[in-house]
């Protein structure tokens, strides 16, 4: 009897073997290493993590595991923007870390396995191993977000992640085995084919499975009305935890999205397509409205995050390419507009400040260039040109005249002017405002100037010259056309 | 060159940035920066050629060539006098600020050079898309002038400017991109030939209306204007009155009536109706005004009045004299800032009651607040009377009620100026504060000069101004006579 061989090309893997092999080195060498060794190790995660973008940028188009695993060009874009957020996030929380003694290595080790599993996600052609990427990113990231342990609000804020988390992964698998039970497969493309072998009879049972699955994915990226958790969470959470939580896991779960929607059921574009929409004006108003209140910065960025969020699901539910595209050129702009703004909330907090909105009172008339990189970075949220951030929207809206959604479109720009008003609202404190006595004197060390550095030059220039970036952007989305 | 004189005052505001952040290096070098800019404009206008409505100095270089996007410059007889009228205003304004702008020097003409940057830009823009992020751009340094160097209430008011335009704005940005996708490309030229349906114009002309309508600004929209006026810096209120207003006239001039004619002529009565309330109602309101700069903004509203009027009368005398009062208005309303200014520099009051024979100690100042004055209300000599009689003009060509009502607002103009101009300068002197006013110093005087020279030369011999737009006033005419329903109702959506 011969043997079937498995389809196994361990190549397409070669990125997440080496994050994974990182991880398990790293903590042995956290567990029995010598002391002192945050630096190191965190040093050892950066060349890591440089290493596998470099690998993946050079990676062909391959499946393996019979389509269970998929790289191609969009998941090479995705993965690359998660390393990016890893690394930057990392690089710049060094002092953070040290500060709060969170060097020990168990930090570095559940930031790699977050990371591997936003890697997975991203190339995940079948329900079982998306689920499995997911709940790797989520379990490490609760962690995360409790880690400052003797410290209550971190401990609520890993808790109600944690608690609400489990949730929207229960509402997941109860998708997928509903769609299983429809199906009788949870390969992406099976289910595709098995959804266009019965086309004319769609099941009730189907569309529910598509509806929890989503729901379970929306819980990941904070899409209105399944933000609740965002706001305490980015609040609770470690400032370096909630710079990386805002960016990978949507980063991961948008990525999840357009390959469950566009490989297993394009031809339910019908029935989801509503509950995107939805969605998607839900979370732009939630972001809008919502964020005007707040006074806590971290709280205000979670709020704008859905907001961002509302945009970026705009523009897949328009449900063509420069809407494909927009997504992708959104979310590389928010992880840099994100880092740079956590960067400078984490420079202010060297001083033990940062966190409320009004720490900022004055910023411009100590540390001049500071607040142009921060009004830079909030013009940019705002969506004012000539920054990258009036790029990602422009595309948005673009796409969303393209498919003639006149209405969605006019919302979108409404809820972005409104949004205009909490980012204007930071920039007027930092420029029309006294300082406190004795503010803002701490000391920028090399990696703060060099991330700050580098997210004020690329918000310039992509808000410029996006002509690169509209390229490659063009090129992730080409295998769902 | 066009691009050297839109972005010369940018590098200006870099090299303050990077080299220059002391004080006084800050004012000169903008200064510089600034001058050059104006004689590299006045290059632009002696190699312009008068007897051709083609664009002219243009610059084509690919920004996003997918999406037809390009970085496209040029300028028209109809955006040229614009171009000029900022370069020529912005080293006023620079010098205005000299002695009354001392905190964060180097910031502010920073702020201001990126702003006249912006506001050049926009005029030469030939691009739509290059058009909306200059448009938008020019936000920034604005807000931040009102809001960091502005009066007690500035926070309210740049928040109030910000906010109120940009709801505008990204209306409009809806109507670009429609458009865009419609014609598969932003070039203005490009666009202006497009055949368009009758209902998609009239949804683009809506679109494009709620942000230069809130840019004019038209009644109701307006309110945003006294506010900003009465927090902005004097330099600040200058700049407002003289050329930002005139974006979004512009904005009509240049979108509106080419691109979308038949929606245009649809809603003549609209604009009709609001400018007439405008001219009516605001006069009214600013003859109530305590506040000199208030009551100088609400004027501003009036006189914008005027101008949609003309643009939209679609008749050759209407249309030029819109162009040319925007031109005389960014004088004469741009000099009463100044003249605003300068008692309140010394004063630091702006309450009308609390002036009152300032004529004793004051005679220079005097004088040139008179002249300025009677230019606002339109007297025969002054540039106005040349655009408001061009205007009425044309306004009785195109609708005899209007003109006639209209025609109300200069006899109401000429009544707020001149009693606040008696309240304030004749009379007794009012109190030890104004007893001890010190008259114009010659750096305030050179301010005026260039102003007043400007007012006569129109007065007498505005042939040299109407020259330049007259050909592509009548291109244009022609242009937004057309229709453009009847070619190929391809792009209904």
């Amino acid at each position: 009897m011969p043997v079937q061989m498995p389809d196994i090309n361990l190549v397409t893997l070669l990125p997440e073997i080496l994050i994974a092999l990182l991880s398990l080195v790293l903590l042995l060498k956290s567990a029995w290493g010598d002391e002192n060794r945050g630096g190191s190790i965190s040093a050892m995660v950066i060349a890591g993590v440089a290493i596998a973008t470099a690998i993946t940028l050079r990676g062909g188009d391959t499946t393996t595991f019979g389509g269970f695993f998929i790289n191609d060009a969009f998941a090479r874009f995705m993965k690359v923007l998660m390393f990016l957020a890893t690394g930057l996030v990392l690089f710049m929380s060094q002092e953070f870390m040290r500060r709060n003694k969170f060097d020990g290595g168990e930090y570095q080790v559940l930031t790699l396995m977050a990371l591997l599993g936003g890697l997975i996600m991203a190339s995940a052609g079948d329900f079982i191993i998306l689920y499995l990427g997911l709940e790797l990113m989520s379990l490490s990231i609760y962690v995360l977000a409790a880690f400052r342990r003797d410290d209550k609000r971190s401990n609520e804020a890993g808790l109600k992640y944690f608690v609400l988390g489990s949730m929207a992964s229960g509402f997941l698998l109860y998708g997928i085995s509903l769609i299983y039970g429809t199906t009788g497969t949870t390969l992406f493309t099976g289910v595709a084919t098995a959804l266009q072998a019965g086309t004319g009879h769609i099941s009730p049972a189907t569309v529910m499975g598509v509806i929890l699955v989503l729901a379970g994915m929306s819980f990941k990226v904070a899409a209105a009305p399944f933000h609740m958790w965002a706001p305490d969470v980015y609040e609770g959470s470690p400032t370096s935890v909630t710079a990386f939580m805002a960016v990978l896991p949507k980063i991961a779960a948008f990525a999840a999205i357009f390959r469950v929607l566009l490989v297993a059921f394009p031809t339910l574009h019908v029935q989801w397509n509503p509950v995107l929409q939805f969605l998607a004006v839900a979370s732009l108003a939630v972001g809008a409205v919502a964020a005007i209140g707040q006074t806590n910065i971290k709280r205000m960025l979670a709020y704008s995050s859905i907001g961002h969020v509302g945009f970026i699901l705009l523009g897949l539910t328009t449900h063509n390419a420069l809407g494909f595209q927009s997504v992708l050129v959104y979310l590389a702009i928010y992880i840099f507009t994100n880092v740079g703004a956590f960067a400078i909330i984490l420079l202010l907090n060297r001083e033990g400040i940062g966190d409320e909105i009004d720490d900022y009172k004055g910023l411009a008339r100590q540390r001049p260039m500071l607040a142009i990189l921060m009004a830079m970075f909030m013009f940019s949220m705002a969506g004012i040109p000539p920054l990258a951030g009036f790029m990602g929207k422009l595309y948005v809206f673009m796409a969303a005249i393209e498919a003639g959604q006149f209405g969605l479109a006019i919302t979108g720009v409404l809820f972005s002017a409104v949004g205009a008003f909490y980012y204007l609202r930071i920039v007027k404190l930092i420029y029309f405002d006294q300082p406190k006595e004795g503010a803002f004197t701490m000391v920028m060390d090399l990696p703060a100037r060099a991330i700050l550095t580098v997210a004020g030059v690329i918000i310039l220039y992509w808000g410029i010259f996006p002509g690169a970036l509209l390229a490659w952007s063009a090129a992730g989305v080409k295998v769902f056309l | 060159m066009l691009s050297l004189v839109t972005f010369l005052p940018l590098i200006g505001a870099l090299v303050i940035l990077l080299a220059c952040r002391k004080d006084g290096a800050a004012r000169y070098t903008a200064m510089i920066f600034s001058l050059l800019t104006f004689l590299l404009s006045l290059r632009l206008l002696s190699g312009f050629n008068n007897n051709t409505a083609e664009f002219q100095f243009l610059e084509v270089f690919e920004w996003l060539p997918a999406y037809g996007i390009a970085y496209r410059m040029g300028v028209d007889g109809i955006s040229l006098p614009f171009v000029l009228l900022t370069t020529f205003l912005t080293p006023i304004c620079l010098l205005a600020s000299w002695e009354s702008i001392k905190t964060r020097v180097a910031e502010y003409m920073m702020a201001f050079l990126a702003l006249e940057s912006f506001v050049v830009g926009v005029f030469c823009a030939l691009d739509f898309m290059l058009f909306y992020v200059l448009w938008e751009a020019m936000l920034i340094p604005m807000f931040l002038i009102i809001g960091v160097w502005g009066g007690p209430n500035r926070v309210y008011a740049a928040l109030k400017f910000f906010l109120y335009t940009l709801a505008g704005s990204v209306l409009m940005l809806i109507a670009i991109l429609a458009l865009g996708y419609a014609g598969h490309t932003f070039s203005i030229p490009e666009l202006m030939k497009l055949p368009i349906s009758f209902s998609f114009q009239v949804w683009l002309f809506l679109g494009l209306f709620a942000s230069f309508a809130v840019k004019v600004p038209m009644w109701p929209v307006h309110t945003w204007l006294p506010d900003a006026h009465v927090e902005a810096p004097t330099a600040g209120s200058v700049i407002l009155a003289g050329i930002l207003l005139k974006m979004g006239a512009y904005g009509f001039l240049r979108f509106s009536l080419p691109i979308l004619p038949d929606a245009s002529r649809f809603f003549i009565p609209l604009i009709f109706g609001l400018s007439l309330v405008a001219i009516v109602y605001t006069a009214l309101v600013a003859l109530m005004q305590k506040d000199l700069k208030k009551l100088v903004a609400y004027s501003s509203v009036s006189h914008m009045g005027f101008v949609t009027i003309g643009l939209f009368t679609f008749n050759q005398q209407g249309v030029e004299g819109g162009i040319l009062q925007m031109i005389n208005h960014g004088i004469v309303a741009g000099a009463l800032f100044l003249c605003v200014g300068v008692i309140y520099d010394r004063m630091h009051t702006r309450e009308i009651a609390r002036f009152g024979g300032v004529a004793h100690t004051m005679p220079v100042y005097a004088v040139i607040f008179m002249l300025f004055t009677l230019a606002s209300a339109g007297l025969p000599g002054t540039n106005s009377f040349v655009g408001e009689i061009l205007i009425l003009l044309g306004a009785y060509l195109a609708n005899k009620a209007v003109a006639i009502i209209a025609a109300t607002g200069l006899v109401l103009g000429a009544a707020y100026m001149l009693w606040m101009y008696k309240r304030v300068v004749f009379g007794q002197v009012a109190n030890d504060e104004v007893r001890v006013l010190q008259d114009l110093s010659m750096r305030e005087v050179a301010l005026f000069v260039p102003l007043i020279v400007l007012v006569f030369w129109i007065g007498f011999y505005p042939d040299p101004f109407l020259s330049m737009f007259h050909v592509s006033v009548k291109h244009l005419l022609t242009q937004a006579s057309a229709v453009k329903i009847g070619a190929a109702v391809v792009l209904a959506h």
